[in-house]
């Protein structure tokens, strides 16, 4: 029985070839482009994600609670070096660095800028940021270092300082104490961005503690994830370790860098209203199909009713034509839209101004979508979706039809 | 008989193509349907990001500011006070004087570091005119707290909200900047806040504090030199004839650039949107093409007997085209007329602002403000209407053609 109305849905869809083809069209076009662009979306939110993360931020940040809405010297976290070591040995991880930062006025011999120091433990600063690994000129901080300071490109050229000199900083200690120091220049790193490489100074954790009064304390442990995926795990731990002290908080990157997570959001927003735009009008294409194909069987669906065939048979005839319509469609878009992408995801592309749009955001300028199984099914498995959803009018039409009118109907 | 009847004139073409179109009234009913939809789709997308490009371009230009800059050059490498430049001479000031010149302004921008009792932050510090300060960006309305600075002499700072509130201090209370003169020596002084302003980016409200020119001259210890001249062109889309204006008139030594030199991920962003533009119109007709000729394959389909009786009595296949084409323009018309009036009842009420600050941080990533101005241009209006009819109508010459080359007898014979 199931298989008499397979066939009949089958032959009845290729009754008017063209006009099944079109409607089929439809959705390949669709589900062509939903693939691509979702691959290249997902893609590009990952490495974006991943790139302004890595820099700096990490993944999850262990702070005085306020801090992070107001970062003020006095909300420390105490006995730093401790508790990183604490984390270290129970999370079994060295991805895990702790840090201290202040504001001081930076000099050279010719020039001052305002800027931020940051205390950072050189062993460990490396597991948790890309900025050691970008050093250019000279080396990173080592074990060592006491009165050693690595500097952004940028600030190297504006103080008119090289390697081997002397800067000075003038800031104030976490106890408003003055605080000052000179110390010399080991390496000068670059990461791209004009804003870290100008912004940004690095000495050891111990010199930076000895320097602004911390006594002992820094501002923030980084930590970092194996992947994004395992941060919430990750942070769940993190929170049993500090659990003791009720000052500190352990927030996940998308409270620490709230504009990233907000810029997909918008771009995620509008993004969807474009695909909608394409579901509804395929679905449309499908109604009308499908209205049509009612339209014109109505004698046929008058004998057959007549015949003895419940309306609820028929209409489920209509939904199966309309199935195996979406089925062809999704298989053949995404099979369409997996050449594509693959191809692309392969050789990559860009487009004329991509470059500088997408330095701003982190991302290389030649994009690469990915394809993942998510990315594949996700937008063709709602076109299909909408594409029954706008056959119910057409097979709801059959609950009213009169046999006995309809046979006569042209 | 063959030139007789049907050699319809217009009227009586369109009558009879108006009617074919309601025969079958659900059908067209869900084509217009979708054709609204998609034309709708098509300019309220393109106003949302006009409106978001706009807001980001004049964002941009107000931060800059200007439309063109002078500087002395090197200044952008190295921004400090020993690249700065002399205030514009007599050649410089007549070339300023231009009917294109809508504003322009000498100004001081130093990097510089603000502290209160409580705090201290790396800060730009700006040393304006008050007037034609507020000619070229407009601060003294953003001016929220207090007032904006009264002359070129006024003792006084005016600060962002954020900015005070990052250094716990608030109106009337005195705060101490630190910059270098132009010896290279530390220059401080305690200024009191006569003035809170809010910006549409946190980010500016934290980085700019202005203070008088005059003043920072004094202090600076530079005469009445600056360090840069902002210029506000009547007309952003054409600011070369002015930028060669100047640029002639601009002593050697001196560096004229425009706004889209200066800030290539505005003016890119600006020049892709064009692209984006077309390509979106462009999709969604697509899209809406394949039910398009559907309809009208069917339309010519269910009428194959029609059509063959008429080109027996003798009508053109070039009037069968026609009349099939016209049938496809009347479609195509009326869901223009739909979508167009859809897409300015749903963009108007929003054009006051549409607030979206719960992604404002995100937004500010792309540069633009929390509140999103929807923007109707008429030329991406036309442009979608344009692409529509010209697309639609070769579409449709396909079920039109078909229909032209059917055979009469067959047709006829046909059920």
């Amino acid at each position: 029985m199931i298989d008499v109305s397979l066939r009949l849905a089958w032959r009845n869809l290729w009754r008017y070839k063209r006009r099944t083809w079109l409607t089929v069209g439809a959705m390949i076009f669709s589900n062509a482009l939903l693939v691509f662009s979702v691959s290249l979306q997902f893609g590009s939110y990952d490495m974006m994600i991943n790139n302004t993360l890595q820099v700096f931020t990490g993944h999850i940040q262990v702070q005085h609670d306020g801090y992070q809405q107001d970062p003020k010297m006095r909300r420390v976290v105490p006995d730093i070096v401790a508790m990183a070591d604490g984390l270290r040995s129970a999370l079994g991880s060295n991805e895990v660095a702790a840090r201290g930062a202040g504001f001081a006025l930076v000099s050279s011999t010719d020039r001052s800028y305002g800027l931020q120091i940051l205390g950072v433990e050189p062993g460990f600063e490396s597991n948790v940021s890309t900025i050691p690994g970008l050093v250019k000129q000279g080396r990173y901080l080592n074990n060592d270092s006491y009165d050693e300071i690595v500097i952004g490109s940028v600030l190297a050229r504006n103080l008119k300082v090289a390697l081997g000199d002397e800067i000075t900083f003038l800031g104030s200690g976490r106890d408003d104490s003055f605080a000052a120091g000179v110390a010399k220049i080991v390496g000068i790193f670059e990461t791209g961005s004009a804003d870290i490489d100008r912004n940004m100074a690095q000495v050891s954790l111990a010199y930076f503690q000895d320097s602004f009064a911390m006594e002992g304390s820094g501002h923030s442990i980084v930590l970092r994830a194996e992947n994004i995926e395992g941060v919430p795990a990750l942070r769940t731990r993190a929170k049993d370790q500090v659990a003791g002290n009720d000052k500190l908080v352990v927030l996940d990157w998308e409270t620490l860098q709230p504009g990233l997570k907000q810029a997909i959001q918008a771009d995620m927003t509008s993004a969807w209203f474009m695909y909608s735009v394409l579901i509804v009008l395929v679905a449309f294409s499908v109604l009308n199909t499908q209205l049509m194909s009612v339209l014109e069987r109505t004698r046929e669906f008058g004998t057959m009713m007549a015949l003895g065939l419940k309306p609820s048979r028929l209409a489920r005839l209509v939904m199966t034509e309309t199935a195996m319509m979406a089925g062809l469609g999704l298989a053949i878009g995404v099979l369409t839209g997996f050449i594509i992408t693959y191809y692309l995801s392969v050789v990559g592309f860009s487009y004329p101004g991509m470059e500088e749009m997408a330095a701003r955001f982190n991302l290389p300028d030649r994009m690469y979508p990915s394809v993942s199984m998510l990315s594949l099914v996700l937008g063709p498995g709602i076109v299909a979706l909408g594409c029954l959803l706008a056959a119910v009018y057409p097979a709801l039409r059959l609950y009213v039809l009169l046999p006995i009118e309809a046979m006569r109907a042209v | 008989m063959s030139s007789g009847i049907f050699n319809l004139p217009f009227k009586a073409t369109l009558t009879l193509s108006w009617r074919n179109l309601w025969r079958n009234h659900r059908r067209t009913a869900i084509m217009l349907a979708a054709i609204s939809v998609g034309v709708w789709a098509m300019i309220f997308m393109t106003a949302i990001m006009r409106g978001m490009v706009g807001d980001m371009l004049s964002e941009g230009i107000r931060n800059l500011p200007g439309h063109i800059q002078i500087h002395q050059q090197g200044f952008a490498d190295d921004p400090s006070i020993v690249n700065s430049l002399p205030s514009p001479g007599a050649e410089l000031l007549s070339a300023l004087d231009d009917p294109d010149t809508e504003a322009w302004s000498g100004r001081i921008k130093v990097p510089a570091v603000i502290s209160s009792e409580r705090d201290t932050r790396g800060v730009t510090l700006l040393g304006v005119d008050p007037v034609s300060e507020d000619a070229v960006t407009g601060i003294a309305g953003q001016v929220v707290e207090g007032r904006f600075l009264d002359t070129v002499d006024d003792k006084g700072v005016v600060i962002g909200l954020k900015l005070a509130e990052r250094l716990e201090t608030r109106l009337g209370k005195r705060i101490v900047i630190m910059t270098q003169d132009s010896e290279n020596n530390i220059a401080d002084r305690g200024f009191r806040i006569v003035g809170l302003y809010k910006a549409k980016l946190e980010a500016m409200e934290e980085k700019n504090v202005y203070a008088a020119r005059g003043t920072l001259q004094g202090l600076l210890n530079i005469g009445d030199r600056i360090t840069e001249i902002a210029i506000i062109d009547t007309d952003m889309n054409d600011i070369d004839p002015l930028y060669s204006k100047i640029k002639a008139a601009t002593p050697e030594g001196l560096e004229v650039r425009p706004w889209y030199e200066i800030d290539v991920y505005l003016s890119t962003m600006l020049a892709t949107m064009d692209g984006f533009v077309l390509v979106w119109i462009i999709i969604v007709f697509l899209a809406l093409s394949f039910g398009l000729v559907n309809t009208l394959l069917m339309a010519v389909f269910e009428r194959t007997r029609e059509i063959g009786l008429i080109q027996a009595l003798g009508m053109r296949p070039s009037m069968i085209i026609y009349q099939i084409v016209l049938e496809s323009v009347l479609l195509l018309v009326i869901g223009l007329g739909v979508g167009n009036a859809l897409a300015v009842i749903t963009i108007l009420p929003l054009e006051s602002g549409l607030d979206i600050s719960a992604v404002a941080e995100g937004l500010a990533m792309f540069g633009a403000g929390a509140v999103l101005y929807p923007t109707l241009l008429l030329d991406d209006v036309i442009l979608a209407n344009v692409v529509v009819i010209l697309l639609g109508t070769l579409t449709s010459i396909l079920p039109a053609w078909r229909a032209a080359r059917l055979n009469p007898v067959q047709a006829i014979n046909s059920t």
